[in-house]
């Protein structure tokens, strides 16, 4: 269970950021979570709702996008989308293959309220 | 005014970028750092006290221990001759690479191997990268046989498993083919070493595999 240091670490990224475009408030956090991040997406919720209390993002609220992993076939080329932990090309069954995404932890959008002018 | 920014930030960011910082520095002075992880109890520091009894007359190591409490750990290793820090998290479930920054600057200069280990637990120090050349993760017989794809992220992130305790493969039930064809089937280029720190079985070829790694940091000096 370490989704609440991940949020810490989520919450300077944002607090940064929000002081950066003199933010009255931040009211909305968009995060991309793979599949092989090694982090629950439930938790990060839970862990969200006691580490925003008293931040300039006290009433924003978090989404999260959950990215399946996906990996290529050297072999054959084929691209397969999985979600069970089986490293095999679903078209060949090769064992060599590439990771194309699922292990992003990312930060991807951020609302605030503003004083600061659109540029 | 409302206002969106779009940013594609890691949000491991910061760590990852003090662990790359850690990385740079110990391999430009030709330090080898090996991250020790596996859940409570599969014999981490059991290997690291042969490892010290093995390695420490021929090289300089250094042990960086992580636990929630107590010094007991970092002790075992000091009782080898070997300098050991012991880092307690006070609850906290893995080490990150700011606790590393934080006691690097007493660990002597001059050593070939830093090896941490991690706070006993196969899931949350996979997240976090400390610096490390070399991350082992041990996986000791009484655990099962099924434990890789149970706990995929500490498997496909590591570079290296010991299958720990193998002096007690005669009595349990566990299928050495099968452990090992999960992991392979999540990390292809795993290397696997089949240990027993009690008779001593297997550590010559991971100690081989250490120092090899080592000696390829300084490829000119060899």
């Amino acid at each position: 269970m370490h989704e609440l240091s991940i949020i810490a670490g989520l919450m300077e990224t944002v607090e940064a950021l929000a002081r950066e475009h003199k933010a009255k408030e931040v009211t909305g956090i968009r995060i991309r979570v793979g599949a092989l991040s090694g982090v629950v997406a439930e938790l990060l919720d839970s862990a969200f709702d006691i580490y925003k209390k008293g931040t300039i993002a006290e009433n924003a609220a978090l989404e999260i996008v959950k990215v399946p992993f996906k990996i290529r076939c050297k072999a054959c080329g084929a691209e397969t989308e999985r979600d069970d932990f089986q490293f095999a090309c679903a078209a060949c069954d090769s064992a060599d293959l590439e990771l194309v995404q699922g292990t992003e932890l990312v930060l991807e959008r951020i609302e605030m309220d503003s004083d600061e002018p659109e540029k | 005014m409302k206002k969106q920014l779009y940013i594609l930030q890691d949000i491991l960011g910061t760590n990852r970028k003090i662990a790359q910082e850690i990385k740079a520095a110990c391999e430009e002075k030709g330090v080898l750092v090996v991250n020790l992880m596996s859940s409570p109890g599969a014999g981490k520091t059991t290997l690291l006290e042969k490892l010290a009894e093995r390695l420490k007359n021929r090289y300089k190591i250094a042990v960086i221990e992580g636990d929630i409490e107590t010094e007991r750990d970092a002790e075992r290793i000091r009782a080898k001759g070997v300098p050991a820090w012991q880092i307690t998290t006070g609850g906290a479930c893995h080490l990150e690479a700011k606790m590393i920054a934080r006691v690097l600057p007493s660990v002597e200069a001059d050593i070939d191997f830093l090896f941490i280990e991690n706070v006993g637990n196969l899931v949350c120090p996979a997240s976090y990268e400390l610096g490390e050349r070399v991350r082992v993760v041990l996986l000791s017989s009484p655990e099962g046989d099924d434990k890789p794809k149970k706990y995929p992220k500490a498997f496909t992130t590591a570079d290296v498993l010991v299958l720990s305790k193998a002096d007690l493969l005669p009595l349990l039930p566990f299928d050495i083919d099968r452990a090992k064809k999960e992991a392979l089937d999540l990390n292809p280029s795993l290397r696997i070493f089949v240990v027993s720190a009690l008779t001593g079985e297997g550590l010559d070829s991971f100690i081989e595999f250490l120092v090899a790694a080592h000696a390829a940091l300084r490829p000119a000096d060899a």
